[in-house]
């Protein structure tokens, strides 16, 4: 057979794309649903790690379902909020935190524009975790640019909307060893009982190179040999934690009603106590 | 059947200290021995599948587009293996992240490909690839074992050097950074290149 002619090239090269593309479609979407689960699992576990849960994740026979059985149990709520603080419909589970950066980036604080176009698009994501203990802590994203890709992380405050509970830190690429320690425990365990207001002042977390001040409670040491990744990190908390700022002072207003409603409600419920014993 | 079909890439014609072929990827995921196990395995099954592959349809290849064809054959082997490492075993696939996409580009499958499959018979193609794959295997693990060590104080991620050894715990010791990036892989490299050479005295110019 001439296996040279134009024909035959033709057919071939057709033939060949087309069972490629045949069989590669169908593996695809065989394994998709798996590789999805993956890709959540990673999240929820990502968001649990981040308030110190799930910690025996990697022993686990079944982790996908460990994973999801923690979330389950822990994660009572999530919901978007937008640059107010308002709760607006959608998922939080779902977000797109990248193309959520992609506006708060543009944010500046000390710009003369009229930025609202921009803040009026935001929706970020909020997921409270109700602990063994009955405390709620409320985790909240972050997300930004590191030396080699994306770098993000989970920060879970305290209800008072102030008092970090735990955070963790994670990188796509940056460089073993030096920015890639982001990722330990041992870096996101400093920002545990740090505070992002000064009063009524939003701070956001420093982190300094060479060595934090221990007693400042806005500040964390930087990794060592990995000052881009650490700017980048400081960066975005600094921008998403202040994108939350509005959800930040509206919960704890409401917090603050709420305490007040309890006890200017709770000397009633006494007196009835007392009017039905007389 | 020749049984230096299977040897030689092994050791006297590696694919990496001697036809310094899939250099890029043996800097790249060396660093910790659990992704290079899972790299050299992927690649050994992608070039013993593919060699087999384009063998078993040499004769039918029209010769103006082979390269082409060849590259979609190893294309497809890649892609299989990317979607069934992300489907079980996540973790892995994420350290790996683009170098098994560059398995594509890898110049052990297609120079092999090109020098052995397109000549011979499907199953000494099969071993032929399965050997060069594990040629570059042997000496990514040999580097993953020395950089893991050495830069984490680990293997397999299982703390080896006792952690009181380390300064941060009053002890005397320190990991070194310089192994867990890619120059000290390219040294290390370098070193086995210079071992085998010294050995196998036919390699050296005169």
């Amino acid at each position: 057979m001439n296996t040279n002619n134009n024909l035959y090239t033709i057919v071939y090269a057709t033939l060949m794309v087309v069972a490629t593309a045949a069989i590669l479609a169908f593996v695809s979407m065989a394994l998709k649903e798996r590789q999805q689960k993956n890709i959540d699992m990673e999240t929820q576990l990502s968001i649990l790690s981040s308030v110190g849960l799930a910690a025996d994740a990697n022993g686990a026979s079944d982790k996908i379902a460990y994973v999801q059985g923690e979330y389950d149990k822990y994660i009572t709520d999530s919901y978007l909020v937008n640059y107010k603080g308002e709760t607006v419909p959608g998922d939080a589970f779902t977000a797109a935190l990248k193309s959520q950066y992609e506006l708060i980036k543009q944010l500046d604080p000390k710009s003369g524009e009229d930025q609202t176009a921009i803040k009026d698009q935001i929706q970020i994501p909020v997921f409270e975790c109700t602990l063994d203990s009955g405390e709620k802590v409320y985790i909240v994203a972050c997300y930004g640019t590191g030396l080699w890709g994306p770098i993000w992380g989970y920060i879970g405050f305290k209800s008072d909307f102030n008092t970090i509970y735990g955070a963790m830190f994670a990188h796509k690429g940056e460089t073993p060893g030096l920015g890639a320690e982001i990722a330990t425990p041992k870096f996101g365990d400093q920002f545990k009982g740090k505070s992002i207001f000064d009063g009524d002042t939003f701070t956001s977390i420093a982190i300094v190179k060479g060595g934090a001040d221990k007693d400042n409670p806005h500040e964390v040491d930087a990794v060592s040999g990995g000052t881009i990744t650490s700017n980048a990190l400081a960066l975005a908390i600094q921008q998403w934690l202040g994108s939350y700022e509005g959800f930040f002072k509206l919960s704890a207003e409401k917090a603050k009603l709420q305490e007040t409603a309890v006890q200017e409600s709770a000397p009633v419920e006494t007196n009835e106590v007392e009017s039905a014993e007389n | 059947m020749d049984k230096n079909i299977f040897i030689k890439p092994l050791f006297t014609a590696n694919p990496i200290t001697v036809l310094v072929l899939g250099i890029c990827s043996a800097l790249a995921v060396t660093a910790k021995l659990q992704p290079a196990c899972i790299m050299a395995l992927s690649v050994t099954i992608v070039t013993g599948c593919s060699s087999f592959l384009v063998s078993l349809i040499r004769n039918t290849i029209p010769n103006r587009i082979r390269i082409i064809i060849q590259l979609v054959v190893v294309a497809l082997f890649v892609i299989l293996v990317d979607q069934i490492l992300k489907a079980y075993v996540y973790e892995i696939s994420k350290q790996l992240s683009v170098y098994v996409g560059l398995i594509i580009t890898n110049c052990i499958l297609m120079g092999r490909i090109e020098a052995f499959a397109l000549g011979n018979k499907p199953i000494p193609s099969f071993i032929d690839g399965i050997a060069n794959g594990m040629g570059y295997g042997i000496i990514l693990i040999a580097i993953a074992f020395v950089r893991e060590l050495l830069g984490f104080g680990t293997l397999f991620g299982h703390q080896i050097i006792p952690l009181s050894w380390y300064a941060s715990n009053g002890g005397f010791y320190e990991n070194n950074g310089l192994f867990s990036m890619a120059p000290m892989a390219l040294i290390l490299v370098g070193i086995v290149v210079w071992i085998q050479r010294s050995i196998q005295k036919d390699l050296q110019e005169k």
